[in-house]
């Protein structure tokens, strides 16, 4: 493909020519990203797809004039219709930004000035960019508001960004992108930080405002199910190399690279596995009725009584594992807290046989019997101490001298595929696949019954949260113990789980088996969760 | 409750077909504390600053000094670099040289200087330390025990609104004055800003997941203070001290020069540049001196404050190191 500026519609409108970034000197590499070439044309979805760490980030920044001054391009060329972007001045960049080519963020929330209305943030870049009067830039505020389907514009117009829903505010975001018809939009991850079944609307949207508006879209993603149902063409890039290219469907169907066929692979089903019987003893874990009411403000001001979460009941028998699936607000997080003990229920009763009570010595046997694995691998590990005092700290707590917790540290170090050195080092020093694997270690070391997994894989890359997923499986057959298991993600869900619970609203709407409720789920609410799950169509996993 | 042993059983076949032994992170060369601290000018300047005046101070005695209070009212106000006769109150006599001369009284104004380092330094380090533990106390109690917070800190916040000077006004007239009242004088008004510090430090890190998942392990809270709050606190309160090390210096010499400091015989920065006011327009070296030993220490302090807030700052640490 030639690269010399035309203005038939043929030609493409951004051409990525053996890009290379290089990192500053010290990093664990020496290019951010190199080798990059590809084509977006007018009216195409280009996806660029890898894991974190990948560069595609990076790309973007440097397609937008945006890289930090640490980052600089030492080879290749970006052009936008044309136009070399990586030559361009910076006065000349800030006019084409926005009129040429606009930026969807990952977070909303951030992405969004805090302290100004919403539609003065949107009519800025028109009164920076065009010569209209106050008057006619609101009537095209409001326009685009209707089109992104903004409910009631008139009211969003004047409200801030946090009075508005996840997805209203990523609807503002791309109202602004948008509003100058730019030729290219680039989306960095922008629906990451948005429910299921928001994502599914926004990603309809921005694929309907590309058809018509004839708009070329670079879409950076690490979801292989939004790659799916969005993508033209695919670009994937592992470490700053560019792996694999083509159609979608070639890509996804039929990789050429072992390294794609391995994403591919890891990428969770949306079907039920076979999993063994569970024998139905009694259960390790009884909650029953489990509810819990916040209530902020105080006198004089306005009182405000949230339920979180409202009767919920479960059990989990050995060997067994029960997910609970919901998307953001649900109240899954809040029931975990309150089975895990960090948080008093309201309501309700949570037993463990054995234990009678919630206090002093049998509060403490409850929290050795009943573990918890936390989202956030980077946060979840105290910085300051070694990975070995933070793993023997529980069973010292629980009365085990320190040298044999110890002991059993370097032996679980072997359960999680970590060498026993480790111990010794600190968090710091491990990639975030490495630190869930320590956090697992830290929780299985007090010997509990019950192992609480919230949100355990969410933080991961795909091919990480495969390891995980699968380590979790083992642990559970050689231990025989009950896991819990805290979700957004259905995929992820269908491939661990025994049953599953859907909440909504801090209530269950359904549960029963795995197998009944994603196959021929009975609530409305279940069906629209499972009807927005990206990638449908598309067999991912190991067969 | 059984014991799993997790030893005696062999890898599963699924368990041997995922993965072998994962090898850990090559070690990441451990770039030390104390390097990164030396990296940063301000740290460089302030300390080699400090410690020069931490020496005179320490080494007072031995840097050609005679007796502070030594008086010979024949030599009053010799300029700065002068040789005399110098007579003491007992009758002894020899021949000195006065490297910043004398005072109205005739006292030697370099033997001053050097002994009041050791008032001005040890005031600044102790009020330090005292305001530090004791905010650090307080503002950990008060952070993290949610239901004693609103309390403590509403007195906290009446201790604040009692001004420095007033308060130390006060102690002094209730009691003697004495190095021990000066430093609770500025110790008093100095802890509710520390604690105020840590206690939102303490309201940060204590929603860390790290914190929470100690709480899951069953973690006592005296430990959960101990080994995971605290230990976060301490890099914003080593540079939160140093400023209050620079004010208190700052405080102290002003109380003194306001005469309502240490008695006006002790050779204090404050009480040298006080006892010279009054002759000022004549002889400005008796203040401008002791000034400049004084406005160079608080420099100092300063800028190793400043300079360690930059480099404890996690912010300008390496990513991921």
């Amino acid at each position: 493909m030639t690269s010399t500026p035309s203005t038939t519609s043929a030609a493409p409108c951004l051409v990525v020519r053996d890009l290379a970034i290089d990192l500053p000197a010290g990093a664990d590499r020496a290019h951010a990203v190199h080798g990059i070439s590809f084509d977006v044309m007018p009216g195409q979805v280009v996806c660029l797809l890898g894991e974190s760490g990948s560069g595609k980030s990076v790309i973007a920044q440097a397609a937008m004039g945006l890289l930090p001054a640490s980052l600089r391009p030492s080879a290749g060329r970006i052009e936008v219709q044309g136009e070399d972007v990586l030559a361009a001045s910076p006065a000349r960049l800030r006019a084409l930004r926005g009129a040429r080519m606009a930026m969807v963020f990952q977070e909303p929330m951030t992405a969004l000035n805090p302290v100004m209305r919403c539609g003065a943030q949107v009519d800025e870049i028109l009164a920076e960019h065009t010569t209209l009067g106050a008057g006619a830039r609101r009537a095209r505020v409001l326009a685009i508001f209707e089109r992104v389907r903004l409910p009631e514009p008139q009211r969003i117009y004047d409200a801030y960004p946090h009075q508005l829903s996840g997805g209203q505010r990523q609807r503002i975001v791309i109202a602004i992108a948008l509003i100058l018809r730019p030729a290219l939009l680039i989306c960095d991850e922008p629906t990451t930080a948005l429910d299921v079944t928001t994502q599914a609307e926004i990603l309809a949207l921005i694929r309907e405002m590309q058809q018509e508006n004839g708009t070329a879209v670079l879409f950076i993603t690490h979801d292989f199910g939004v790659v799916a149902d969005i993508a033209d063409q695919v670009v994937v890039l592992q470490l700053g190399r560019q792996v694999e290219s083509g159609p979608k469907d070639e890509v996804l169907r039929r990789p050429k690279e072992a390294y794609t066929r391995m994403l591919l692979d890891a990428v969770p089903r949306l079907a039920p596995v076979l999993r063994a019987p569970i024998d139905a003893q009694a259960p390790l874990l009884d909650a029953r009725g489990v509810g819990k009411v916040y209530r902020t403000g105080s006198w004089p001001g306005k009182r405000r009584t949230v339920h979180a979460a409202a009767d919920v009941s479960l059990k989990l028998h050995a060997g067994e594992t029960v997910g609970i699936v919901g998307e953001s607000g649900s109240g899954k997080s809040t029931v975990a807290r309150c089975i895990a003990r960090l948080i008093e229920p309201t309501d309700g009763d949570i037993r463990v046989p054995g234990i009678e009570g919630s206090r002093g010595a049998q509060r403490s046997a409850f929290r050795r019997m009943v573990q918890v694995v936390f989202q956030d691998p980077n946060r979840s590990l105290n910085p300051r101490r070694t990975v070995g005092q933070s793993i023997v700290e529980g069973p010292v707590n629980f009365g085990v001298p320190h040298a044999k917790a110890w002991q059993r540290a370097e032996e679980l170090m072997a359960l999680v595929r970590l060498q026993p050195e480790v111990l010794h080092r600190y968090p710091s020093e491990f990639s975030g696949g490495q630190r869930q694997r320590l956090c697992i270690a830290r929780a299985l070391a007090c010997e509990p019954r019950v192992l609480i997994a919230d949100e355990a894989v969410s933080a991961l890359d795909v091919s990480v949260q495969d390891q995980i997923l699968k380590l979790l499986a083992e642990i559970q057959q050689r231990l025989s113990i009950g896991i819990l298991f805290i979700t957004h993600d259905l995929r992820v869900a269908s491939q661990i789980c025994d049953r599953l619970i859907v909440m909504h609203k801090g209530r269950i709407v359904e549960e029963g088996s795995a197998h009944d409720v994603l196959l021929s789920p009975r609530e409305a609410y279940t069906r629209t969760l499972l009807a927005a799950a990206p990638g449908q169509g598309y067999a991912f996993g190991a067969g | 409750m059984t014991s799993i042993s997790l030893r005696d059983d062999a890898p599963t076949p699924a368990a041997a077909a995922t993965a072998g032994v994962l090898p850990a992170a090559p070690r990441a060369p451990a770039r030390s504390l104390l390097r990164r601290l030396l990296a940063n000018g301000g740290v460089r300047i302030g300390g080699v600053l400090l410690a020069a005046m931490l020496l005179l101070a320490v080494a007072a005695p031995w840097l050609g000094t005679i007796d502070p209070n030594a008086m010979d009212p024949a030599n009053s106000h010799l300029p700065p670099g002068a040789r005399a006769e110098f007579t003491t109150l007992a009758g002894d006599s020899f021949d000195r040289f006065f490297p910043l001369g004398t005072d109205s009284m005739g006292r030697d104004l370099w033997s001053r200087t050097a002994y009041g380092a050791r008032i001005s330094l040890s005031v600044g380090v102790a009020v330090a330390l005292g305001s530090v533990a004791f905010g650090l106390v307080v503002g950990m109690v008060a952070g993290y025990f949610r239901r004693l917070d609103g309390v403590i800190m509403r007195v906290m916040d009446g201790m604040m609104a009692i001004p420095g000077i007033l308060f130390a006004i006060v102690l002094v007239a209730v009691w003697r004055p004495s190095l021990l009242t000066v430093i609770l004088a500025i110790v008093v008004p100095e802890t509710p800003r520390v604690a105020r510090l840590v206690r939102s430090v303490v309201l940060s890190v204590r929603e860390e997941p790290y914190v929470e998942a100690a709480v899951a392990l069953d973690t006592p809270t005296w430990k959960l203070m101990l080994r995971h709050i605290l230990p976060n606190t301490v890099a914003p309160l080593i540079v939160q001290g140093t400023f209050i090390c620079a004010a208190a210096m700052l405080v102290e010499a002003v109380m003194s020069f306001l005469g309502i400091g240490l008695p006006s015989e002790v050779p204090t920065w404050g009480n040298i540049m006080s006892e010279g006011r009054t002759h000022f327009t004549s002889h400005p070296s008796t203040v401008l001196l002791p000034g400049l030993f004084l406005a160079l220490t608080v420099l100092a302090v300063n800028m190793l404050g400043d300079g360690l807030r930059d480099a404890l700052d996690p912010k300008f640490k390496a990513r991921g190191g």
